[in-house]
Parts: C-alpha cells; structure tokens; sequence
C-alpha cells in the first residue's frame, strides 16, 4: 500500500513558545517523512509536541508560538517539491486545504455555528476553485457528504443540529472535498464515543483506499494506532524517541517510553497481565532534564542517559532501516 | 413563527401592564391636573373656567376608576393623550408629533453611526490586536468617561458661539419655518452636529469596546483556526467567521439602545435646548404637566418594548441556534 515516495518532509523542525529567556522549546529538531498513500501515526502524552507539530507544519500556529528553524518539503504530485516554510501568504492560502487538510481535535467547535453546513462546505471550494459553477461546487459537497455518510439533505443543516459523530464525519468529508494530498488528523475521535470512533476510523481507511491520500495521524491513544496506521512515531518532550512499523514498535519496541505506553493498555487476548503505567509525569518544557529527557522516568536510565541528548538513528542490534530509536540503552545506540 | 407569536404576545402584555401602569400613577399623586392648573395661573382663572376646565379632563362627574380606566383605553386607542398644561391648549399628541421627528433624526440616526463606526473599529482592532488601532481604546475609553452633561457644555463653549458655525441652541434658524426646503434643512443639520458629535463621542467606544473584546473571544475558537487551515481569504475569515459571531451580542445591545433613544436623550436635548422629547419632558416636569409626562412615558415604553422585539426577531435572524423548528 504505501510507496516509498516520500509526500512531507519535516526536517530539523523546531518550535518555540515566547521569545528569547521567556521561550519554551516545544518541538525540537523533529525530522519525520509522510509517504504517500500511508497512515503515519503520531503519538505521545499531552504536552509532547504532538499537535504543535501539526499546526506548525501548516503554519497555523497561535502567537506566542514561533517556528525556530527547520523545513518541510511538500511534494505535489507530478511536481517540484518546495519548501512550505518559504510560501507567501497567498501561496500558502492556496497550499492550505487544497494540498494539506486538517481535521481538529475538537469535533464540537470546527464548525461555524452561524452557517450552514452547505455555506462551510462550498466556500472552501470557492476559494481554491473559482472557476467552478455554482451547480459543481454543490454536487462535489454533496457527493463528499455522501462518501463520509451523511445524506445530502443534511447539507441545509445548521451545526447544532447535528450530532458529534456526524459533525465529525462532516469535517472530514469538508477535509477531503478538495482531494488533498496530506490529512492532518489531530485526535479526531477524542469526543466521540468509542463505537462512533470505530466507525469513523473504518470509514476513513476506506476512504483513504478509495482516494490515496497520506494521513498524519495524531493521538495519544496508541492501541488506535497500532490497529490502523502503517507507521508509528513516538513523540516525548519535543522530540521523536522512536519510529518503526507499527507491527514492529507493538512486538518490539525499542525505547523505554514506547514500552511503557504499550504496557499502559490492555491486550484483548493473551494472558491476563497487569497494566504497568510509567511512572512520574510529563517533563516541564521550561525545566527539560538534560541528556535524554525521558532519563528522570526511565527504568533504565544509567549515567550517560543525564548527561548527552540520544539522536534518532538506526538501532545497531537491528540492523533495520525501517526503525529508528533515540535511546543510550546498548544495542539501541545508532551504528557509527 | 409560533416563538415570535409567543413574543408578540408577551410584549401585548407587558404593554398592557406599562400602560395601565401610566393610567394610575397620575391619580396616585395628590391633586389634580386641574388644581395644578389653577395653581399655574395663579387665580386668573374664573369659577366658570375651572368648571369648564373639569368637564374638560373628565374630572367632572364621580366616575368609577373603572369606567375611567375604560375611557383611558379609548383614548389611547384613538391617540387622545389629553391636554398638554405647559402648551396649553394644545394636545399633547401634537406635542409630541412635533418634538418625535427631532429626536428620532438626530439620535436615532447618531446612535446607529455610533454603532456602525464601533462596531467596524471594534473588529479591525480586535482582528489586528497588538497593532496602534488598540491605541484607540484608552483615548475613546476616556473620552466616554466624561459625563455627558459636561461634554455638552463644554463643546458649547468652546466650539459654539456668535462667530462659530455651531449653533449653540435650537433645532433650526429662528426665523425659518419647518418645510422640506433646502435652507431649513440645511440649518436643521448645522443644528445637530454638535450634539450628535458629542453623542458620537461619548457612546462609540462603548461598541468599540465590547466588538474588540467579543472578536479577541471569537478569534481562539477552533472555526476560526478551521477557517484559516482552509486557505480561506483573510477578509472572509475575518467577517464571516470571526465577526459574524462576534457580533451577537452586540446586535442586542444596539437593539436595547434603539429603545433608549427616546428616553435617554434627555441630557442630550437639556444641554443643546433640543426641541425633541427629552426637551419636552424636562418643561413637563418643570411645569407639573402631567398629561405631557404620561405622554412621553407613553412613548418612551412603547419604544422600548418595540426596540426588544426587534432585539428578539434580529437574534432570530442572526444566530440559527435560537430559532426553533417546527
């Protein structure tokens, strides 16, 4: 299913809130590549990094938040890749939506309440296809509407009228109307039910075959993830500590932290085994440990992990390019 | 349609107690219009006169306060509001027609300008916060903490006078007669733009302010961040998504205001000798004119109530949450 052809490139991508003394590293040095036509899953506590990543790929970060250094490299298809950072405004309105579509965490907000579903739906295809008439523009939201579920009397609907399952699945249907390249999902299931959310997902795998769009999954629900993405990143305090197949990272994961997020939901078959939490919370971003930020919680920590920041790379005992680990743990430490 | 025949109704009634309300108040007050009026002329006034003067308020035969309840509603239906004493003996309906059109121009039209001009600086400085529009608001702030009594008369002496082009006083020229002729007119504006620029001043950055602060609410809503991931124009996020919301409750206060402008204009008129119906309400209480004060009371309830419907319909109107189906 999913090449190898990469469709967003996020390189050395940093993030900070405030300036100067006052600032906060929120995401640091992340490097991660969507491929095209794959479910990367990201995943990590609240407060790791994750949505801030997301919102900072599409430059829509609130102030205080700033982009600190990096690049992301969109390749369109059949084109030359550029650098989304470096867009003008207006391109970056036409990149917004057209290219890369974003689906919010909060399923009760993303709409209007002023307007109605149909206003929200073809002002968006107004906007980036001015060309098409009228009766296209309603046909095309229409057909979305259908595709996520939602009969195309529904259109006329305003949003209080509509249930949270189903004003999900009509911002999903709104992020795929322009059939972009990239979805963002930023826990798009947090507020639904977990029947709503089993749905929802099984739709969106169908849709994803059917269209071929890559979709950068985010969620702190890892057993979601194991389930349906391709790839998995783990994000702690900014950083990427871990990133294989998701096959991989559930039988075998490398890094302490993936283990104990692992061990913190149950399996549904297997022997009974008891849920092993991790230990301590969430590092303060003003006051990050130094070394490998995960070392006050960890296990495993011994002296090094205090002292130098692991980088992601390889794992020398697996000798897997597929996965990589940003561990001091032997046989975890990068080749070379 | 059943919620606004709902509100109809409710506000039929609540006319109904306001103005059964006005009927008995006037005669909880010791004496009588008469009295008062015999007061006024000081003993000018011969026996037969003050009979007639009876027959005339109705006061003459011990009618029951009900069938004078009854009589009050006719009148009242048929626009009868009685004798005005400070005009006598001119009505107080045409008292009122006179001053009504005065008020209504100049602060009805003022306090929409007020609105429309707060509201937009409202939404410009609360879309670009942090830019110098939000150096607006402490100066609009503290001119609107002024009271009103003393801006007025203060723009009196300083900006009017003999050689200035603001009259300090009146509506009009006194030599023209009120006519839809190009010099009446003309004089009637140069009239009103003193008070309606210290109105302006003191009630603007009312709206500026609220607008700013509902737009900075709105501008952290998750639609707003939808809209921008959308690529949508700036423009239309900002009114469409932004201010469109941010406007409800701003949409009330300007309905709630719509009704002050008859009752709260009396400031307004005192200071620049407006002739409208604050002016008139300042001679009635000056002059115990009782059938006057009725009628503008009259007045100014009828256009509060009217101003909460209109509140009522444009929330409807506005916000589809409140409307319901069926």
């Amino acid at each position: 299913m999913s090449g190898k052809e990469p469709v967003l490139e996020i390189k050395d991508f940093s993030v900070d809130y405030g300036l100067g003394d006052e600032g906060v590293q929120a995401v640091r040095d992340v490097t991660l590549t969507l491929h095209r036509g794959e479910v990367l899953g990201l995943a990590g506590e609240s407060g790791s990094g994750k949505s801030t990543l997301a919102y900072g790929v599409t430059r829509l970060l609130p102030p205080p938040g700033v982009i600190s250094g990096g690049e992301v490299i969109y390749h369109p298809p059949g084109g030359d890749p550029y650098d989304v950072m470096s867009l003008t405004n207006a391109e970056l309105r036409a990149f917004r939506w057209a290219e890369t579509s974003i689906v919010f965490q909060g399923a009760m907000n993303s709409l209007n309440p002023v307007h109605k579903v149909s206003t929200q739906m073809l002002d968006v295809i107004k906007a980036h296809e001015p060309d098409l008439s009228p009766e296209a523009r309603i046909a095309r939201a229409k057909d979305m509407l259908k595709l996520v579920g939602i009969s195309a009397d529904r259109m006329d609907a305003y949003p209080h009228q509509l249930s949270g399952g189903m004003r999900q699945r009509v911002m999903i249907g709104m992020a795929l109307v322009l059939e972009p390249q990239i979805v963002i999902m930023d826990e798009p299931t947090t507020a639904l039910d977990v029947v709503m959310q089993r749905q929802i997902l099984a739709q969106l795998v169908e849709l994803r075959e059917r269209l071929g769009f890559s979709v950068l999954f985010i969620t702190h629900d890892l057993s979601l993830l194991v389930e349906f993405s391709d790839r998995i990143a783990i994000m702690y305090g900014g950083r990427i500590v871990e990133e294989a197949k998701s096959a991989d990272l559930y039988k075998d994961s490398l890094h302490p932290y993936s283990e104990g997020l692992l061990k913190s939901f149950p399996a549904l078959r297997g022997p009974r085994k008891e849920l092993a939490g991790i230990p301590g919370s969430p590092p303060d971003l003003r006051g990050m440990p130094t070394g490998c930020s995960f070392h006050p919680r960890c296990p495993h920590a011994f002296d090094r992990c205090s002292e130098e920041v692991p980088l992601l790379g390889i794992p020398s005992a697996r000798n897997d390019p597929s996965r990589s680990v940003a561990c001091w743990l032997p046989g975890r430490v990068p080749v070379g | 349609m059943k919620f606004l025949l709902q509100r109809v109704a409710f506000y039929l009634f609540t006319a109904w107690a306001a103005l059964t309300i006005n009927f008995f108040i006037p005669r909880l007050i010791p004496g009588d219009p008469v009295t008062s009026l015999i007061n006024k002329y000081q003993g000018q006034i011969s026996t037969e006169a003050i009979q007639s003067l009876y027959v005339l308020f109705g006061l003459d035969k011990d009618a029951s306060l009900w069938s004078q309840y009854v009589d009050y509603w006719g009148q009242v239906f048929r626009g009868d509001l009685g004798l005005s004493f400070t005009f006598f003996p001119t009505p107080v309906a045409d008292v009122l027609n006179q001053s009504l059109p005065w008020t209504i121009a100049l602060v009805g039209l003022t306090t929409l300008a007020s609105f429309a001009i707060g509201t937009g600086l409202g939404i410009l400085a609360g879309w670009r916060r942090g830019s110098w529009l939000d150096g607006l608001l402490p100066v609009t702030t503290f001119l609107s903490s002024i009271p009103y009594f003393w801006l007025g008369l203060l723009a009196i002496t300083l900006l009017a006078g003999p050689d200035s082009i603001f009259p300090s006083s009146g509506g009009y020229e006194p030599g023209l007669v009120p006519s839809w002729d190009g010099a009446f007119i003309g004089s009637a504006i140069q009239h009103s733009l003193l008070p309606a620029i210290t109105i302006l001043i003191s009630s603007v950055s009312g709206w500026i302010l609220s607008m700013r602060n509902m737009m900075v609410t709105v501008a952290s809503e998750d639609y707003i961040t939808v809209a921008h991931a959308k690529g949508l124009p700036e423009k239309r996020v900002m009114m469409s998504y932004a201010a469109r919301n941010a406007l409800l409750p701003n949409v009330s206060g300007f309905a709630l205001s719509l009704g002050f402008i008859v009752g709260g204009t009396l400031l307004v008129e005192i200071v620049f000798s407006y002739p409208g119906i604050g002016y008139n309400l300042f001679q009635a209480v000056g002059s115990k004119d009782y059938p006057l004060m009725q009628g503008v009371f009259l007045v100014i309830t009828l256009s509060v109530l009217v101003a909460n419907l209109i509140a009522d319909v444009a929330y409807l109107l506005l916000d589809p949450r409140t409307r319901k189906e069926g």
